[in-house]
């Protein structure tokens, strides 16, 4: 245990390093939080209410989706290139011996970046954001650590969906392809181009009840206090049920991968 | 590579020195460059087949959400979703092809961190073009179809008084639309000579430009639009020309001819990031050995 929070730290302090990046990403995050912003004010002017959420409960989800953005790695990046790489190289033959288990060692690495991009790339997006528009933060301190805990398992939703993505290299050696896939399904699903809620019938139907929505969705709602009581130990379980269950998957294509894995370059 | 492009160059020199001109030979080495990874692309298909596929429909989605957002408005910032596909459609033409084309010089940071620069100031060939070059996406022209469907449905539904000007303005709009994002990405490249790990801030007017331009200026904040027209003339990519095919006045009441400007404004731009450029490439220390 004391194991993977070394490596947790290790994964946070990685990403601490380049601080220019981080100013740059906050920047960038920052931008595209107005351009989304505006937009959602000129959808919202002709439809109050739209979706469920009111004007100011829409531009906190823009500023949401974008402080998350980094934090449940939608558009995927971190650890799956590097594994990928590795998987390719034949590298991933030196992580097999090594006596850590290869899926918790990632995934506490993972968990570390997560750490430091809600800090580093969360928070200013997220001021900033709240000294240019009105709002709706909460109140309570408990809707606060709801929300923590939300994101907390859309991070491991979100690292074992990639953590699958990492392991198709085993198969295709050249991974960009299901990452890419990927990449589109995260963007797509967690309700980063426009809240789930607006999907229209089926499609917001199937797109509420695939992971991707923990990543984004299912934490704002959390933020807006649209899941309370029962409802939001609901969303909690939805969560978790698809990390479990994504987790164990993940679990399942390692060994079948481990057992016909030929590493590369003799 | 590096023989490659001697060899051609002597080659070149013997039969036809009259010929030689630094663009040439610029264009030269860019064309080897990216032949050179295209066969590389070519080597994994499955993965280019998804990769384009995917670049493709990242945009698609793009478009899918303004579709939705159009399933519960009729319209948007008081544009129709034709006037609207219209902006996408240009302005996702424009930024694929220059994404294509110069979409790489986005990973010079890296070279600079790695130092891996320094191999390239060593060829004989321009360091702008080896970096514009450098591992060419041929995925990218799934970003360019999707415009350019886009672009064509607009063109099928949308209400326009067509006169042999507006027509005209078409390619007009989406080739100095290209001209002025490879002009950003140029100036994007130069600042990372400076803020090497700060690559991400030339998404916010690559990405983020071609975002806001999806979009009427009559959603943004007058500010906003005042800042794309004046201090990075992103509005001269479609915002201004399209206004005038569309016949919509432009929020900061700019005349009319400004529509006629973006062939100009795209060769003072890339000018002014030609000479970023320069002075960065001047002004670059390696990271030593």
């Amino acid at each position: 245990m004391r194991l993977y929070a070394a490596v947790a730290a290790g994964g946070f302090r990685r990403y601490a390093t380049y601080r220019t990046a981080t100013a740059a990403g906050v920047f960038t995050n920052t931008v595209f939080g107005f351009i989304g912003a505006y937009t959602y004010i000129a959808l919202w002017e002709q439809r109050p209410d739209l979706g469920g959420y009111d004007l100011s409960q829409a531009l906190t989800y823009v500023w949401l989706g974008q402080a998350l953005l980094m934090t449940c790695a939608m558009m995927g990046g971190g650890f799956e290139d590097e594994l990928m790489e590795r998987i390719r190289t034949g590298d991933v033959a030196i992580d097999l011996y090594r006596p850590v288990d290869l899926q918790l060692w990632w995934m506490a690495s993972d968990l570390g970046r997560a750490g430091f991009h809600l800090l580093g790339r969360g928070i200013v997006p997220m001021a900033l954001g709240a000294l240019a528009f009105d709002l709706a933060l909460p109140t309570r301190p408990t809707v606060w650590l709801a929300f923590l805990f939300s994101v907390f398992l859309g991070v491991v939703v979100s690292f074992a969906v990639r953590y699958l993505v990492a392991l198709s290299a085993f198969w295709l050696l050249d991974g960009a392809g299901v990452g890419q896939i990927a990449f589109l399904a995260g963007l797509f699903f967690s309700g980063m181009l426009l809240p789930l809620t607006l999907f229209p019938g089926a499609l917001g139907e199937i797109a509420r009840a695939l992971p991707w929505s923990s990543l984004l969705q299912v934490p704002a709602d959390v933020f807006l206090e649209r899941h309370t009581g029962w409802g939001l130990l609901g969303a909690f379980a939805f969560q978790a049920g698809w990390a479990a269950a994504l987790l164990a998957l993940g679990r399942l294509l390692q060994t079948v991968a481990t057992r016909r894995v030929v590493v590369q370059g003799g | 590579m590096a023989d490659d492009v001697r060899t051609a160059g002597d080659a070149a020199s013997v039969e036809e020195e009259r010929w030689r001109s630094p663009l040439w030979e610029g264009l030269r080495a860019y064309g080897l460059i990216v032949a050179m990874w295209m066969r590389s692309t070519m080597t994994y298909r499955a993965s280019f087949a998804m990769t384009a596929f995917g670049n493709f429909a990242v945009t698609a989605f793009d478009f899918i959400a303004i579709l939705m957002m159009f399933s519960h408005v009729d319209r948007l910032g008081g544009y129709s979703l034709p006037e609207v596909a219209f902006l996408y459609g240009a302005a996702g033409a424009s930024f694929g092809l220059a994404d294509l084309a110069m979409g790489s010089t986005d990973r010079l940071g890296r070279r600079i961190r790695d130092g891996t620069l320094d191999t390239l100031l060593v060829r004989p060939a321009p360091v702008l073009v080896q970096v514009a070059a450098d591992r060419f996406a041929l995925r990218r022209l799934g970003r360019i179809t999707q415009g350019l469907l886009v672009l064509g449905y607009a063109l099928a539904t949308v209400d326009i008084a067509w006169t042999p000007v507006k027509v005209a303005m078409i390619p007009m709009m989406i080739l100095s639309g290209a001209v002025i994002f490879s002009a950003v990405f140029v100036a994007g490249a130069a600042f990372q000579f400076w803020a090497q790990d700060a690559a991400e801030v030339q998404n916010s007017f690559t990405y983020g430009g071609t975002t806001l331009l999806q979009y009427p200026p009559t959603v943004f904040a007058k500010d906003l639009v005042r800042g794309v027209t004046f201090v990075v003339p992103l509005a001269f990519v479609n915002w201004l020309p399209a206004l005038y095919v569309m016949d919509r006045d432009d929020p900061l009441g700019l005349p009319d001819w400004v529509a006629f400007l973006p062939p100009l404004v795209a060769a003072g731009f890339c000018a002014v990031a030609g000479l970023a450029w320069r002075a960065g490439l001047r002004g670059y220390r390696s990271t030593g050995s």
